[in-house]
């Protein structure tokens, strides 16, 4: 039987040590009208070699195609050891750390995951997760609601410049919670958010403003005149970061003349695969004050009866499990996994490391957009300064281009006409350190082929 | 000793970042970084002996046996991890086109279709990340339904006193108020409890059955009746599904809306507190309001169904469409073990937690609810224990970390003073569970003759008990660089 051990004897003698005949008398509290599980449909059970060939044929449908596409998901290497030491069983099999003692390698993870996330974004408090960033943005967005105290509103200003699948997911979370979610509106020369947009917006009091950096068109935010901005009608500033770029960038800590209050993202780059989305790991991060506004597991460092450094979780009374219907969040399990492996890819990359593939990055959708754009009618859509992604207006319909390349196994980018009309047929570009220079050259040979063909 | 206390300022694992530093003039001199980011500095080897290290420090299922109530430890199998970590599916972008996608496609139709036949509903989304997010999206839906029928004043959910922290938590994130409801003496809902808080404000009830006592409530289908006749609606929490699979489905009791937990009935793994993933399933009439993204067929073709396809749903949780590498592992699984598998997961679940509690209860310890047969898990009372030789269910819980057994679940469900809630699983040999017996009437022995040493255990792991009062007040959440 797969996966149950017991032997005829085991149960015989189980079912004598409980006092029934058969196993199906345990279940003799369950109304016998209920007991009908009808189980047509679910196939046999197969072996391990049958499934392995099931599988290994759909994976290889789904291929490898030669992918420049970002938005919000980005495909980097991630060291041999990265994956090695996090599908070790002892971490891979272990649960929520409750009991402290039994659970010193899973918690020493968490509080090093959250030094390195402090030390990226420049606040002085992590926690040790979310489901994914945008889960996390939804998160850091009800935080905000709560810490602002000098707040008369529950309006938050959410930049047209966020991710649209972010902005979908913080309203299906904040929906029916008396949140007034804002949308601001983007300066459509530079693809950065307008001064003039949330002058407008702020007409109105509000509580919290929402900054990414990048943005979701890879453009980067004034972030500093826009947190003093916001800093100045007592709102408070959420960062919405990529871990990769803050290897380079000033980090949300630093913004403007006080910092960010609070600073959230995807942690994926940090030696996730992309894995069709998920599972990934949210990142949030606060100042000190807010710490008890903080949803989620925090690990602590504390001592224990010999006086001896040890770990554990701690500022539990904020979660459902103590506090039920009062606490920060409903939100329970945390992404320990892909904590794991995000905290051993930042220790294999250290500084230099994370700042090297921040830079190819950012040089190879530099050359990348240099060589795309000597294709007639193929030009920067948005003139503001980018970190790795970039949006390209194209002379013929996006969809039509992105198809004619997915058919020659390439994946030109991210078609923004659907989510943004106003920047009409127009794509989002990214070549993060694994795009060689023969991957974008013949990136531009196919698409100057099919506009080509086009015209 | 952290990894940032190996730190040296110029050491580094060179061969994994690109060997130059590219030259980065498009980046504004006011947007970068003025100090660089303190990261670590060490050794790839610095690095693998340390991560190698700390995982030898943690308890896991499988170094221990691992019998945390209401989790679902069992034995995760690797055919699960490494299939879904073939490359075609690792590398694969989530806007990746339906061309590139009926592979992984297939699987999570698939995935789809058990999971509706195995509970019993009407139609099944993968999209909610965990289980507290699939209660989220439950109550949304149940939220979204009254809505959509005008019937605005429905903004009271039940939730029985018995659950698990996240339901109330999720109906507040819902908008709801939330009323308790008592547990009778026998373990069920106190019906007349229920009838009587019933009423024309009732939205629903959330209930897990068998419920966090351990037991299946008898009275389900008078429940069902009770709070369908005054409109609200059923949902229910899947936590402890593993107990009922292939015996009882949710849909047949009466539920409208349920959530799974697949890294406890489905087997993936708990990797240290995450991640899950938590589909929902539902009854034909909340169909429409499904978290999306949807798997549909169309044609020869899979495809998925966002918002707009989708007009009335509650929306996406998750950037993505949710943790699919899980979602992966929960197919693999669910193919390994087929119906006939699926069916001997509840059996033998419930024949371990069974045996575990005659075992115990022969040796003398109280279960809570002695009259009752246990589901997959069941609870047992040291209150006795405690008063008798000072010695708590947290003193036993941290004594058997030292008999090498991770703790039951402790002082949960909160009604129960001095509990420990007790789930062997499935996968369990009769042997463990032999020894698991000894061990607690070992550390009761102890008790009585040396309490000291029960007290202050635990005494062979890596630390000794800590100090959480001291990490609460005087917070250090972060490593930070040493003043020079």
């Amino acid at each position: 039987m797969p996966f149950i051990p017991h032997t005829e004897d085991d149960v015989t003698a189980m079912l004598a040590e409980i006092g029934v005949a058969r196993i199906d008398e345990l279940f003799d509290e369950i109304p016998a009208g209920l007991r009908t599980a009808d189980l047509a449909g679910i196939p046999a059970g197969l072996s391990e070699l049958e499934l392995s060939q099931l599988l290994s044929a759909r994976a290889r449908a789904d291929g490898q195609p030669l992918c420049f596409i970002g938005a919000g998901a980005y495909e980097h290497h991630i060291p041999a050891a990265v994956w090695q030491l996090t599908t070790r069983g002892e971490f891979y099999s272990a649960y929520t750390p409750y009991q402290a003692e039994a659970s010193q390698g899973t918690l020493q993870v968490l509080y090093e995951f959250q030094s390195m996330m402090t030390a990226l974004t420049g606040l002085a408090v992590s926690n040790a997760s979310l489901y994914d960033g945008a889960s996390a943005l939804a998160e850091a967005v009800l935080m905000a609601v709560r810490a602002n105290r000098q707040a008369t509103s529950r309006r938050v200003l959410l930049p047209r410049t966020i991710h649209p699948a972010y902005r979908h997911v913080v309203q299906s979370i904040c929906r029916q919670q008396e949140v007034e979610l804002v949308e601001v509106a983007f300066d459509p020369e530079t693809g950065q958010t307008s001064v003039a947009a949330l002058e407008q917006a702020a007409a109105e009091p509000y509580t919290a403003l929402v900054l990414p950096q990048p943005n979701f068109f890879g453009v980067l935010e004034d972030v500093h005149t826009l947190t003093d901005w916001a800093h100045r009608q007592q709102a408070l500033v959420i960062g919405l970061v990529n871990p990769i770029a803050l290897a380079l960038l000033a980090p949300p800590g630093e913004w403007g003349d006080t910092g960010a209050d609070i600073a959230c993202g995807e942690g994926q780059p940090l030696g996730i695969p992309l894995a069709s989305g998920g599972p990934y790991l949210g990142f949030l991060c606060c100042r000190q004050e807010h710490v008890r506004q903080l949803p989620g597991r925090i690990a602590g460092r504390t001592l224990d009866l010999d006086g001896k450094v040890g770990y554990t979780l701690t500022l539990q009374a904020r979660e459902q499990h103590i506090r039920r219907s009062k606490a920060t969040s409903n939100i329970c399990t945390n992404q320990g996994l892909l904590v794991t492996a995000a905290t051993i890819h930042m220790a294999l990359l250290g500084t230099t490391g994370l700042e090297r593939v921040a830079a190819a990055c950012h040089a190879n959708t530099s050359r990348l957009v240099e060589l795309l754009t000597e294709i007639p009618g193929v030009v920067p859509r948005l003139t503001g300064p980018v970190f790795h992604e970039q949006v390209l207006r194209l002379p013929v319909p996006a969809a039509e281009v992105l198809r004619a390349l997915a058919a020659h196994d390439l994946l030109g980018g991210y078609d923004l006409s659907q989510d943004y009309p106003e920047l009409e047929s127009a794509i989002l570009v990214c070549a993060t350190e694994l795009r060689t220079e023969g991957d974008m050259v013949a990136y531009q040979e196919q698409l100057a082929r099919i506009i080509a063909a086009r015209g | 000793m952290l990894i940032h206390e190996q730190s040296r300022p110029g050491r580094r694992a060179t061969a994994q970042a690109p060997l130059n530093q590219a030259a980065t003039p498009g980046l504004p001199a006011a947007l970068r970084r003025r100090t660089r980011a303190a990261l670590p500095e060490v050794s790839e080897l610095q690095a693998v002996r340390h991560y190698t290290r700390l995982s030898q420090k943690n308890f896991a299922i499988d170094t221990h046996f691992y019998p945390l109530g209401s989790c679902t430890m069992k034995y995760n199998p690797r055919a699960c991890n490494s299939l879904a970590s073939l490359p075609g599916f690792l590398a694969r972008h989530p806007a990746a086109p339906p061309g590139h996608s009926q592979g992984i496609l297939a699987c999570l139709f698939e995935l789809q279709e058990l999971l509706k036949v195995v509970t019993g509903m009407h139609a099944v989304s993968l999209a909610p990340a965990a289980g507290a997010q699939g209660e989220l999206a439950g109550v949304l839906m149940i939220r979204a339904y009254h809505d959509a029928r005008g019937d605005h004043e429905r903004r009271e959910m039940l939730v029985p006193d018995a659950a698990h922290g996240t339901n109330p938590a999720s109906a507040i994130m819902a908008g709801f108020a939330v009323r308790e409801i008592p547990t009778g003496a026998d373990g069920d809902v106190d019906l007349a409890a229920l009838r009587a808080a019933v009423g024309p404000r009732t939205a629903g009830i959330m209930l897990t059955n068998p419920s966090t006592v351990g037991v299946f409530d008898r009275n389900i289908e008078a429940i069902a009746e009770v709070v369908h006749a005054a409109g609200g609606l059923l949902y229910y929490d899947g936590a402890n599904l593993n107990a009922i699979l292939g015996q009882v489905r949710p849909g047949d009791m009466g539920f409208d809306v349920i959530h799974m937990n697949l890294h406890k009935t489905f087997s993936t793994p708990h990797g240290g507190g995450g991640p899950g993933a938590g589909p929902v399933g539902v009854a034909a009439h909340l169909e429409p309001y499904l978290p999306v993204p949807l798997v549909v067929m169309d044609g020869a073709n899979y495809r998925w169904h966002w918002e707009g396809e989708r007009p009335q749903s509650i929306g996406r949780l998750t950037a993505f469409g949710g943790n699919i590498g899980i979602l992966l592992r929960a197919y693999i699984y669910a193919r390994l073990l087929g119906a006939e598998g699926m069916r001997r997961v509840g059996e033998y679940a419930t024949l371990n937690a069974n045996y575990l509690l005659a075992r115990l209860r022969r040796a003398g310890f109280q279960p809570a609810y002695a009259q009752r047969r246990a589901s997959h898990e069941f609870i047992i009372t040291l209150k006795q224990e405690a008063k008798t030789f000072g010695v708590n269910a947290m003193d036993f819980a941290k004594r058997l970390l030292d008999y090498g057994f991770h703790a039951p679940t402790t002082y949960f469900p909160l009604l129960v003073p001095e509990c420990l809630l007790i789930e062997p699983t499935e996968s369990e040999t009769r042997e463990v569970l032999d020894a698991f017996a000894e061990a607690m009437i070992q550390i009761r022995a102890e008790a009585e003759r040396e309490p000291e040493t029960v007290r202050r255990a635990p005494h062979q792991l890596p630390v000794r008990r800590l100090d959480d009062v001291r990490a609460a007040r005087q917070l250090d959440l972060a490593w930070q660089p040493p003043a020079d």
